[in-house]
């Protein structure tokens, strides 16, 4: 039962408890300052985790173990690589962040949500998805609302919960009628029993729209996005960091294994439907983030938007379409966590969230405001950075599969994106601070802060420059999904 | 013995009872009252589901029993929120907390 393979298969999810349970029982013996360390002890913790993993546990073909619950393979692998390395990030961006930086338990909820993540991505039945799901976002619903004395974090936690709490309700109300049609929780096994005569087209729209319910909340694609924004805007910067990028990596792994695996025979009428969602969501964002004068929400609208892109790659229904989708998001979780760093470690100096407190970042700290320009022109689809190829490949996935009214939809959103990507420039590069000497009054970065923000900035360089071996990775990924 | 149906209808009733609740009510302790009809029209969903199908697999009641425990939890943090959010702003209206908006 407890094989080998059972066990390389949540080595991962095995080492993150063990890094979660060091910090547990050292933290009440660190005093003050000390309490900083469980940050170190997470981030280098679980770039050990993902060395481990990397050499002993690869998946090789793909195997479904423990009693049905996960399936070992390449796609699950990838995600988990990426999960964690987000999370590693984020916790050496909450080192120094007031409040949640020396409270060892904000650590300890960030790796077990990042464990529910893992499991999201190779969980291959309906109970195991549901319940890695919940594990997933019970953490972060404390972790948004975690400063107890900020009035917005505390009703950021609190909106997260309730839209959460009823999307999640409606996906599970559609799953047990998976349950009910097909007469079994295993996904493989559900697309064999649950053709499309077997039940009405109506029923399964019903059933798909519940899903789609749930799952599009945490993808955060429109309509299912009004809590984004708020969440992002009232949560802790770093958190909203990860919640704007693993979660939502997360959430993707699982829609193209419920619609790619569980689903194939109902996929394409469904397509037609993901696409509207797709082109909503591109232009809704896109639009609503033009206003913003707060960079957190404007991150969040256009976190909104590139959901929309990124479900263009779902929609191609294709191994190079599912293929674009992991690199997508691969590119897009380095990029908007260099963002919402740079954000983080602003806020943390002494600054605001308004665009208007960016003025003359560039003087005060040139270092910033590098790392800006690759973060907004990244996240706007310029080359030489990662966001131009992963929009290539995700727009080529989308004419190869003759959706090309929703790729020009897309081009359209580019442009319209670049606007408000270039206006955060325009305030870092080209405002000056009135009546201040900015060359005295530099932006001071803590070390945790240089090394997460370096490692994101040369991974978004490298990724758009040297990009072959990343797309063939995401390949590998998708190869074995079908 | 009483058709599947019944019990289908008397869940998706819960359920519709539920969102309804969920969505009218102002106050958030009768939020979470949805919510939990919500999950109960589930668990009906899925025991009657198993008892009408393959009733030697387990899976259905094992799903109950995980979405029992999942729903204790969740209700945990969520009035843990609330309570947070009461003490910070002495209200549990949700159109009250509404300082979050654009």
């Amino acid at each position: 039962m407890f094989t080998a393979t059972a066990f390389a298969s949540i080595l991962p999810e095995i080492l993150i408890l063990t890094i979660g349970l060091i910090i547990l029982v050292c933290e009440p013996f660190w005093k003050g300052e000390q309490k900083r360390n469980a940050g170190w002890l997470t981030a280098g913790g679980l770039f050990a985790a993902m060395l481990l993993s990397l050499l002993l546990a690869r998946p090789s073909e793909p195997q479904v173990v423990l009693g049905g619950m996960l399936r070992f393979d390449w796609l699950g692998f990838f995600f988990k690589m990426l999960f964690m390395f987000a999370a590693a990030v984020t916790a050496l961006m909450m080192m120094d962040y007031e409040k949640i930086g020396k409270r060892g338990e904000s650590y300890l909820l960030l790796l077990v949500s990042l464990i529910g993540m893992n499991l999201m991505a190779s969980s291959a039945d309906l109970v195991m998805l549901y319940l890695s799901i919940e594990t997933t976002s019970i953490p972060l619903y404390v972790l948004s609302g975690f400063l107890l004395d900020d009035d917005l974090s505390v009703e950021a936690g609190f909106k997260y919960f309730i839209y959460g709490a009823m999307s999640s309700a409606m996906m599970l109300y559609g799953f047990s009628l998976v349950f009910g049609f097909a007469g079994t929780t295993d996904l493989y096994a559900v697309a064999a029993t649950l053709t499309s005569g077997a039940i009405s087209p109506w029923i399964a729209f019903g059933v798909a729209t519940l899903i789609i319910v749930g799952l599009g909340f945490k993808i955060s694609i429109v309509p299912f996005h009004f809590w984004a924004p708020d969440v992002y805007h009232g949560a802790p910067t770093p958190i909203s960091g990860f919640l704007s990028t693993a979660s939502k990596a997360a959430g993707f792994a699982v829609v193209m294994r419920l619609f790619f695996v569980a689903f194939p025979e109902f996929s394409a009428a469904w397509a037609t439907t993901l696409a509207a969602l797709a082109a909503i969501s591109m232009t809704v964002g896109n639009f609503l983030a033009l206003p913003q004068t707060n960079i957190k929400r404007l991150l969040a609208y256009s976190s909104i938007s590139h959901a929309g892109y990124t479900l263009i790659g779902v929609v191609a229904f294709s191994q190079f379409g599912a293929a674009s989708v992991i690199f997508y998001l691969a590119v897009y979780i380095l990029t908007n966590l260099l963002a919402f760093g740079i954000a983080a470690a602003f806020r943390r100096a002494g600054g605001g969230d308004e665009l208007s407190d960016y003025s003359g970042m560039s003087r005060r700290s040139p270092l910033l405001g590098l790392l800006a320009l690759t973060a907004f022109l990244s996240l706007s689809g310029m080359p030489p950075f990662g966001g131009f190829v992963a929009k290539v490949v995700i727009f080529a996935a989308g004419i190869q599969a003759d959706y090309l009214w929703l790729v020009i939809v897309g081009i359209i959103n580019s442009i319209i994106g670049l606007y408000y990507y270039l206006n955060v420039l325009k305030f870092v590069y080209l405002y000056r601070t009135p009546n201040q000497d900015e060359e005295n009054n530099p932006i001071p970065l803590t070390q945790p802060y240089k090394i997460a923000l370096v490692i994101l900035a040369v991974g978004v360089i490298l990724i758009g420059t040297v990009f072959a071996p990343f797309f063939n990775w995401s390949n590998v990924g998708a190869l074995r999904l079908f | 013995m009483i058709p599947l149906s019944w019990y289908l209808i008397l869940a998706a009733a819960l359920f519709c009872v539920g969102l309804f609740g969920m969505l009218t009510r102002r106050n958030v302790v009768a939020i979470l009252f949805g919510i939990e009809l919500m999950l109960n029209a589930v668990n009906i969903n899925l025991v009657s589901f198993w008892r009408y199908g393959e009733i030697t697999s387990m899976s259905g009641q094992v799903f109950t029993i995980i979405v029992f425990a999942v729903a204790a939890a969740e209700v945990s943090v969520g009035l843990a929120l609330v309570i947070s959010a009461y003490r910070r702003r002495n209200t549990i209206v949700a159109d009250e907390l509404d300082m979050l908006k654009w």
